[in-house]
């Protein structure tokens, strides 16, 4: 099987500095071009009396052409004698930032073209920055145009120095500098004779001189879950956690840990289809695996090996972001960020400095994140997500923000700040200390109803009975002349929730809803009792939290999904209803909330 | 990894986001080598279960042969097969072959017409019915929000221009000028209501992969592809009034493989027998219009 190398690099710079003819002069000269391309598209150019240029190759599309500038990144596919490459080109026109980070994104290499007659412009400190900021670790600078410049060496070499001194400001060491020119095809598949100063490689020689990134297996297990199968209705019992491997190597029978839930397990198997059996995955497999035991886990957990060296767990973390969003990033709105396999409601909490990216001047004192910052901020996301900072782990560590369904931002996560008071608890505080009683008192409440307030929660697995008990416990208090009142969440579907819509990413704000309503009807005096499926950790202490300064009673029936979390009271599935009721009422009374309780 | 696992590693995340992200999701799958493999790779996705519905738009001038190949495979790989097509305009007799139409507006009846109202539900699905062996009327009306395409970067102009998760407006509009980032991987899979997206997982495969990872996984293709002994085969499918086969005496995968490398069609593009590209505006014209 052909075992060839490949490698993605991605071609920026300022608009019209040359980067489509510096690739339409790569494809042409390494022969790469289909047949027949190369004249038809001389003969478009005869058509509409145009010059032609290599350029046209690349800008195939009609409104290309029209406004002569790229709009998108196109690949395109060559190969030297020594590996494959697919190179990017990537726009650059100020619009279109956010599809030169697309490019760039992908790219192991850079190729950074800059005019050597027009100079460094904006776009070429902008790109450089990004380039960097994404992680592309080799650089190439194509000082291009040489022949408007009469092929002189000191305006090569002065274009260096400047352009080197910007890089080192921001930790960039270029692999190295070219003087080329794409029009003429100087330096670019053949050493130039009119710069015989220049004892360098070529852009051919300098790309098959890059180096691949080294081996991501050596690194700590990181399995971002993707999602988790179980095909029941095609007769298949496994039930798969699949995923791709981000990092390091793991076998069947390594003990693993999933965070944030803090579950562990073994792995039994390593899944796949139309291959020999196989014992290891390692990075970048898309895999699949079934554990030795069954346990609840959820697409967006982080699987790791608990010997090897941990990732972060928290809510709060210091990251560099950069913006592309139509509208600026603020604070106190609830974006979406995903980062591996997960997704969490996230708030800008406080923002650090901003970045001109062009002239690098730095701001202290913005108050929002606008389009094409770069910026440092502090994020908090409103349940624990498990990350790597992006010194330990990048692909771990690389997130991006979503604003109104499109993708509005990126950034690499520097310091994990899971200190301090959280936004939730900031929210209590105000809440709390500006809360409006009327001037019938808890106390009085209590001894009217003859029972304290109480807001219940029964948990467990879909199927474990705990709305029946819940019901059967409501008519039972009830019946005794309590205050007690039973709540389906999926009543609130369509109502309190009805702006929500359907989907998952909404789980965090039904949860708040929750919490808050919670907070009233205690106030109110009531028992106040509802259902939730497999609650976590995370989901009582949210609850928990919100009812403040009211309490909480967490029963669980069944297999918990709890990981240190003590409910108050564990009941087993699929017993006898009424005698469930009357172990949760005889808590109750052992509690001092309710006085007495007949069957 | 060499460079089919990684590419094959790649398909499989980008099927199984899509699988994850969008409740009501199809893949269009046209018979041809391409799509077929897209099918192999969600059947990696899945382990071995195809748990997306594949929609194939019959425009009834396709080559008998490839109906039965996907009539096969649907039942032995246990398929939630489904196809579409234009009644009016076959009833009509609205198409190149009638002499109503050129190849372009017969593209845009058959297939890209075709495509948009069986995608909405407005036209009628026909579903494999397993236990009958056969199609039936489909009850399920619901749009698809998600549509999984075949499409390659290398197999021309536009198309080099794709993302991996590409949205369309209501009206099956691509807007090339303003396409989401991706990042990383990182994809757009939120979607406003009323938009719907096309996923791409086989952007960064050109032709000669796919028929490398044919070669290594044995996958079955339509026999067209291969000299039959008469010196012709077919490089690239599709309606039999408007593709011709090429002359060629590979009979197997390898010899197919080795055309591509360094024999007669290292330098020739793929879609050369395809007449309705060289109509005034071609496939981009298409593309916009909703064609895949």
């Amino acid at each position: 099987m052909n075992g060839r190398a490949q490698m993605n690099i991605v071609i920026v710079g300022h608009v019209d500095h040359g980067k489509s003819t510096v690739i339409g002069r790569l494809l042409a000269d390494t022969g790469s071009l289909p047949q027949g391309k190369l004249e038809a598209v001389r003969e478009s150019c005869r058509r509409n009396s145009k010059p032609f240029e290599y350029a046209f190759l690349l800008d195939a599309l009609k409104d290309e052409q029209a406004q002569g500038i790229t709009i998108d990144m196109a690949r395109c596919f060559f190969n030297t004698a020594a590996r494959d490459y697919i190179i990017i080109d990537a726009p650059g026109h100020i619009e279109f930032l956010k599809n030169m980070i697309t490019g760039a994104s992908r790219a192991e290499s850079a190729l950074l073209v800059i005019d050597a007659d027009e100079g460094i412009k904006e776009n070429s400190k902008r790109h450089g920055q990004m380039v960097a900021m994404l992680g592309v670790k080799q650089v190439t600078v194509l000082a291009n145009k040489m022949d408007l410049v009469g092929f002189s060496e000191a305006v090569f070499e002065k274009l260096k120095a400047d352009y080197t001194a910007f890089l080192e400001a921001i930790n960039v060491t270029p692999v190295s500098f070219i003087p080329i020119s794409a029009r003429e095809g100087d330096n670019i598949a053949s050493h130039s004779g009119r710069m015989e100063w220049y004892k360098g490689a070529t852009v051919l020689e300098q790309l098959d001189q890059f180096v691949s990134e080294k081996e991501l297996q050596e690194k700590p297990f990181r399995f971002p879950v993707q999602d988790i199968y179980k095909f029941t209705r095609s007769n298949d019992d496994r039930r798969i956690v699949a995923g791709t491997v981000a990092a390091g190597r793991v076998q069947v029978g390594d003990e693993v840990l999933f965070l944030p839930s803090n579950k562990k397990s073994v792995i039994q198997s390593v899944e796949s289809f139309n291959t020999d059996p196989k014992h290891v995955a390692s990075a970048g497999e898309s895999t699949g695996f079934t554990l030795a035991t069954q346990i609840y886990v959820r697409p967006g957990e982080l699987m790791v090996k608990p010997g090897e060296s941990r990732p972060e767990v928290g809510s709060r973390f210091r990251v560099n972001i950069f913006w592309v969003g139509r509208a600026p990033m603020i604070r106190n709105k609830s974006y979406k960020l995903k980062i591996g396999s997960a997704r969490a409601t996230v708030k800008l909490a406080e923002i650090c400095s901003t970045l001109d990216a062009s002239d690098l001047t730095s701001s202290q004192s913005k108050q929002q994140i606008d389009c094409r910052d770069v910026a440092e901020c502090i994020l908090e996301t409103s349940r624990p997500i498990a990350f790597d900072t992006t010194a330990v782990s990048e692909a771990t560590g690389r997130f991006v923000i979503v604003d109104n369904f499109e993708i509005a931002g990126g950034g690499v996560v520097v310091e994990n700040l899971s200190v301090g008071e959280t936004l939730l608890q900031q929210h209590i505080r105000d809440r709390e200390s500006n809360w409006e009683a009327g001037l019938v008192r808890t106390e009085q409440r209590a001894i009217a109803n003859r029972h304290r307030a109480k807001f219940i929660v029964f948990t467990g697995a879909q199927g474990s009975g705990k709305r029946v008990v819940a019901k059967a416990l409501e008519l039972g208090l009830f019946q005794n002349g309590m205050n007690a009142y039973y709540l389906g969440v999926a009543t609130l579907d369509r109502g309190l929730d009805a702006d929500l819509g359907s989907h998952a990413d909404s789980a965090g704000e039904r949860l708040r809803r929750m919490g808050e309503l919670a907070r009233i009807l205690t106030d109110a005096g009531l028992i106040f009792i509802t259902t939730i499926d497999d609650a976590d950790d995370y989901d009582i202490e949210t609850l928990k939290l919100l009812n403040e300064p009211n309490d909480i009673l967490v029963v669980n029936m069944g297999e918990s999904s709890f990981s240190r979390y003590q409910p108050d009271l564990q009941l087993a599935d699929g017993g006898v209803v009424a005698d469930a009721v009357t172990l949760v009422a005889a808590f109750l009374k052992a509690k001092e909330i309710i006085i007495d309780y007949q069957i | 990894m060499d460079h089919l696992d990684k590419l094959e590693a790649q398909s499989v995340y980008i099927l199984r986001e899509a699988y994850r992200e969008f409740k009501s999701l199809c893949m269009l799958w046209s018979i041809g080598k391409d799509s077929t493999v897209m099918l192999w790779l969600a059947r990696k996705a899945f382990f071995g279960h195809v748990p997306i519905p594949l929609v194939h738009i019959d425009t009834h001038y396709k080559i008998p042969e490839m109906i039965a190949y996907r009539d096969r495979f649907a039942l032995e790989w246990n398929l939630n097969m489904i196809y579409g097509e234009n009644s009016e305009a076959l009833a009509d007799k609205l198409t190149f072959p009638d002499g109503t139409t050129d190849r372009l507006t017969c593209c845009k009846y058959l297939k890209s017409e075709a495509l948009k109202h069986t995608l909405s539900g407005e036209w009628p699905r026909y579903r494999m019915d397993h236990e009958q062996r056969r199609y039936v009327v489909d009850e399920g009306r619901e749009p698809y929000t998600g549509v999984i395409v075949g499409v390659r970067a290398d197999e021309e102009g536009s198309r080099s221009k794709e993302r991996y998760f590409s949205p369309r407006d209501k009206d099956n509009v691509w807007d090339v000028g303003d396409q989401p980032p991706e990042f990383w991987n990182q994809f757009k899979t939120d979607f406003a209501p009323g938009t719907h997206v096309r996923i791409h997982p086989l952007l960064d495969w050109t032709e000669q992969n796919i028929w490398e990872y044919i070669e290594r996984e044995k996958i079955p293709v339509v026999s067209l592809y291969f000299n039959q002994g008469e010196g012709i085969r077919y490089r690239s499918l599709g309606c039999y009034p408007c593709t011709n086969p090429v002359l060629s005496d590979a009979r197997t995968v390898p010899e197919i493989i080795d055309e591509l490398k360094s024999g007669k069609f290292s330098n020739i593009a793929e879609r050369s027998g395809r007449a309705q590209d060289s109509e005034d505006g071609g496939l981009e014209t298409l593309r916009r219009d909703g064609y895949m």
